[in-house]
C-alpha cells in the first residue's frame, strides 16, 4: 500500500512535468499571441505589454518563472480578463463544470446499468431491441447535436425549459440531459454485455443451485461482477466530464471550465492556458487513484500495485 | 417404491429445443437411487450425463424441458415441480458440485459470505450460529485455520482447496441426495483421490447418497456401488461396480473399459480409445446408438433398438450381442 502510494505520486509529478513542457513548448509553437487585434497597436504598446506578463524573457527563463510561481500557488494572472488572476478563474469555473458533470455521470450511470440489465434479462425480445436502437443512437450522434435538439425543442419551440445559464434546477435539466446523452448509451451496452456474461458464468449456476431466488440471483450475484466494466468507464469518464465540456457550455451559455479553456487557448492567454493544462492534468491523475481504490472495493482480485 | 429408495427415475426423456431443432439429450433413462448409495453415471462428453443430473434440481437450461417419464425424489414428483418449490429443495435436499471450482465460486464474495449464504437460505439459525456452522463445515472438509479462511476471497485458493469449499457448501444443510459432476476433472491427480475421499468419508457421516458423474470409469471404481453406463442420451449398461468391471455386457462399456489408463501395471500398455465420434443426437438412429462404432454390429442393430436384459439382480444391459449370446445358451441348452 505505502508502495502504491509512492508509485502513485511519483507516476503523478512526473505526468505534470511533462505536460508542463509539451503544453508550454506547443503553446508558444501556435502562430500568433495574446496581443494581436484588429485595430493597430503600436510596438511600443506591446512591449510594455510583454514586460508586465513577463513574455519579453527567453523561453526558458517564462517556463522556470511559471512553475516557480505554480509550485507557490500563484498560477498568474490572466492576460485576457484585465484584473483576474488564473487561480480566480478556475476556481470559480471549475465548481460549475464538475456539478454538472458529477449530475451527468450520476444519472448516465443509474440510468445505464439499469436499462442494461433490462436489456440483458430480456435478451432477443422487442425490449432488449428497443433499448439497443435508443443506444446505438445515443452512441452515433454527436452532442452538439443532442445540445442543440434540446435547446431548440424544449427551449425555443416548447418553452418549457430555461436556455440560459444554471440559476435554478430547471436550468440544469438540458445540459444534463445532454451530457449524460452518450454515456448513458454507452453504459447501456456495456451493462448489457458484462450481464449477460455474467449470467452465464459458473458462479451463478452455483447460486442457483443453492436455492437463491432470482431477484438475489441477478442483484447479488451478477450484479456484483458485471459492474466491474462500467466502473472501468465511469472513472475515467467522471474525470474527463468534469473537464468541462466546451460545447455544452458553450451552447447553454454556462460558465465552466471547459468553456474558458477554449476561450483562453483562441486568445492564447498564455498564464490560463498553462494553469488550466495543469490544472486538469492533476485532476485525471487524481481521479485515476479514486478509480484504483473504487476497482479494489468491488473487485478483491485486484491488488494496487 | 421401497422404503430404502431415495430417488427413483422412470423414462425420463429430456430435449433441447434448439433453432437447429429437437436435441434429444436425454432419452428414456430409469434407474433408481437408495439411501447411503453412490451411484457412478459414466459415458464420453456429450452423452447426457450432466443433463440427465440436474433435471433433478431443475437447472435445465431454458430451450430444455422435460418431454417425458417421472422422477420421484425424497416423496417429490421432480417432473411436476415449480421453479419456487425447486429453489426450497435445493441446497437443503439435493446439493450439486461442479467440475471447475475455478469458477464455480464467486470470485467477488468472501467464502464465508457464500458459505453463509446457503445457511441462511435453508435454517433458522442467526448470524452467530451460522459462522460457527460455516467454521465447523470448513474443518469437515479438512481446511486449517478455518476464522482466517472466512474471510478470503476463491482467488486466494488452490483448485483444490476450491473443490472443498463447494462440498462444504453443498453439504452446510445436510442433504439426501449431492450430485457430483465430474468433481475432479479438473484436479491434479494427486489431489483427486483425497477429495473422493473426503466425499465418501462425508457420505457415512450424514448418510446421504451420491450421485457420481464422471467419464472416466478408473475414478469411480472405488467409490461407487452401483455403475451406470450412459451413451447417447440412454443408460446401455447398469450393474453393481463389480458387474460393470468384470463382467461387462455392452460393447460400449468394454471399450470404456479397455480406455482406462492401468496406473498400477508395469510396462507401457497401450491405451485403446473408441474409434469415432458419439451419434448427433439432432437425429438419432433408429436402431443401437453405438452401431457405427461398434466391431461387433449386427444387421439388426442398425435396424432396432435393443431391449435391456438382465444378467443377474440389478444388472441390466441393452445389446444385440447379449440376446444372441442368450438365444445360443438357450439353444444349446435345447439340444443336450
Ligand atoms: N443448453 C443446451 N442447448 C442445446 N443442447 C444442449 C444444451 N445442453 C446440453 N445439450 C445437449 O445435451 C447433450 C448432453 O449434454 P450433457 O448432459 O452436458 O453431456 P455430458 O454431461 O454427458 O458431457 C449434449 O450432446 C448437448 O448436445
Ligand atoms: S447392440 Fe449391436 S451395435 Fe449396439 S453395442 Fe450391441 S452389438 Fe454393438
Ligand atoms: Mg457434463
Amino acid at each position: 500500500m505505502i508502495k502504491y502510494v509512492i508509485k502513485r505520486v511519483g507516476y503523478a509529478l512526473l505526468t505534470i512535468f511533462l505536460i508542463s513542457i509539451i503544453t508550454f513548448t506547443l503553446m508558444n509553437m501556435i502562430p500568433g499571441g495574446p496581443f494581436l487585434s484588429e485595430k493597430a497597436v503600436s510596438p511600443e504598446t506591446t512591449q510594455a505589454l510583454k514586460v508586465k506578463y513577463g513574455l519579453d524573457k527567453p523561453l526558458p527563463e517564462q517556463y522556470i518563472t511559471f512553475m516557480k510561481n505554480f509550485i507557490h500557488g500563484d498560477l498568474g494572472l490572466s492576460i485576457k480578463q484585465k484584473g483576474r488572476t488564473a487561480n480566480d478563474i478556475i476556481f470559480s469555473t471549475f465548481p460549475v463544470s464538475a456539478r454538472l458533470a458529477g449530475m451527468s455521470v450520476l444519472l448516465a450511470l443509474v440510468l445505464g446499468v439499469t436499462m442494461g440489465s433490462v436489456a440483458a434479462l430480456n435478451r432477443g425480445k422487442w425490449v432488449d431491441s428497443l433499448l439497443m436502437v435508443i443506444s446505438t443512437l445515443g452512441i452515433a450522434v454527436p452532442s452538439f447535436v443532442v445540445a442543440s435538439f434540446l435547446l431548440i425543442t424544449f427551449g425555443v419551440n416548447l418553452h418549457l425549459l430555461p436556455t440560459l445559464g444554471l440559476k435554478t434546477p430547471l436550468h440544469y435539466i438540458m445540459p444534463v440531459a445532454a451530457l449524460s446523452f452518450y454515456p448513458t448509451a454507452y453504459i447501456t451496452r456495456l451493462m448489457r454485455s458484462s450481464m449477460l456474461d455474467a449470467l452465464n458464468q459458473d458462479y451463478i449456476r452455483t447460486a442457483k443451485a443453492k436455492g437463491v431466488n432470482k431477484f438475489v440471483m441477478l442483484f447479488k450475484h451478477a450484479m456484483r461482477n458485471a459492474i466491474i466494466p462500467v466502473i472501468t468507464y465511469v472513472g475515467p469518464l467522471l474525470a474527463y466530464t468534469m473537464t468541462g465540456s466546451f460545447v455544452v457550455e458553450k451552447i447553454f451559455t454556462i460558465p465552466g471550465l471547459g468553456r474558458e479553456f477554449i476561450n483562453c487557448i483562441t486568445g492564447r492567454d498564455y498564464p490560463m492556458v498553462m494553469s488550466t493544462t495543469i490544472f486538469l492534468a492533476v485532476l485525471l491523475v487524481f481521479m485515476n487513484v479514486v478509480v484504483d481504490i473504487c476497482y479494489k472495493l468491488v473487485d478483491p482480485r485486484i491488488k494496487l500495485k | 417404491m421401497s422404503a430404502n429408495c431415495l430417488l427413483d427415475i422412470e423414462n425420463l426423456q429430456v430435449s433441447f429445443f434448439t433453432p437447429a431443432g429437437e436435441v434429444k439429450a436425454v432419452s428414456g433413462v430409469s434407474y433408481t437411487l437408495n439411501h447411503g448409495e453412490v451411484l457412478g453415471i459414466v459415458g464420453e462428453s456429450g452423452s447426457g450425463k450432466s443433463v440427465s443430473a440436474y433435471t433433478l434440481m431443475g437447472l435445465i437450461a431454458n430451450p430444455g424441458k422435460i418431454v417425458g417419464g417421472t422422477v420421484d425424489f425424497n416423496g417429490h414428483q421432480v417432473h411436476k415441480m415449480t421453479e419456487k418449490e425447486f429453489r426450497k429443495m435445493r441446497g437443503s435436499e439435493v446439493s450439486i458440485i461442479f467440475q471447475d471450482p475455478m469458477t464455480s465460486l464467486n470470485p467477488v464474495f468472501t467464502i464465508g459470505s457464500q458459505l453463509m449464504e446457503m445457511l441462511r437460505l435453508h435454517t433458522n439459525k442467526n448470524k452467530e450460529e451460522r459462522k460457527a456452522r460455516a467454521i465447523e463445515l470448513l474443518r469437515l472438509v479438512g481446511m486449517n485455520e478455518p476464522e482466517k479462511r472466512l474471510k478470503q476471497y476463491p482467488h486466494e485458493f488452490s483448485g483444490g482447496m476450491r473443490q472443498r469449499v463447494m462440498i462444504a457448501m453443498a453439504l452446510a444443510c445436510e442433504p439426501k441426495l449431492l450430485i457430483a459432476d465430474e468433481p475432479t476433472t479438473a484436479l491434479d491427480v494427486t489431489i483427486q483421490a483425497q477429495i473422493l475421499e473426503l466425499m465418501v468419508e462425508l457420505k457415512k457421516k450424514i448418510n446421504m447418497s451420491i450421485i457420481m458423474i464422471t467419464h472416466d470409469l478408473g475414478v469411480v471404481s472405488d467409490v461407487c456401488d452401483r455403475i451406470a453406463v450412459m451413451y447417447a442420451g440412454k443408460i446401455v449398461e447398469i450393474g453393481s461396480t463389480d458387474d460393470i468391471f468384470y463382467n461387462p455386457k455392452h460393447c460400449y462399456t468394454e471399450g470404456l473399459l479397455r480406455s482406462i489408463p492401468k496406473l498400477h501395471e508395469k510396462g507401457h500398455e497401450r491405451l485403446v480409445p473408441i474409434e469415432g465420434v458419439p451419434v448427433d443426437l439432432l437425429s438419432p438412429p433408429a436402431g443401437c446408438p453405438f452401431a457405427p462404432r461398434c466391431d461387433k454390429c449386427m444387421k439388426i442393430c442398425l435396424r432396432q433398438m435393443p431391449e435391456y436384459t438382465e444378467i443377474s439382480p440389478g444388472h441390466k444391459s441393452a445389446c444385440w450381442q447379449l440376446q444372441k449370446e442368450q438365444f445360443e445358451n438357450a439353444e444349446g441348452g435345447n439340444k443336450e
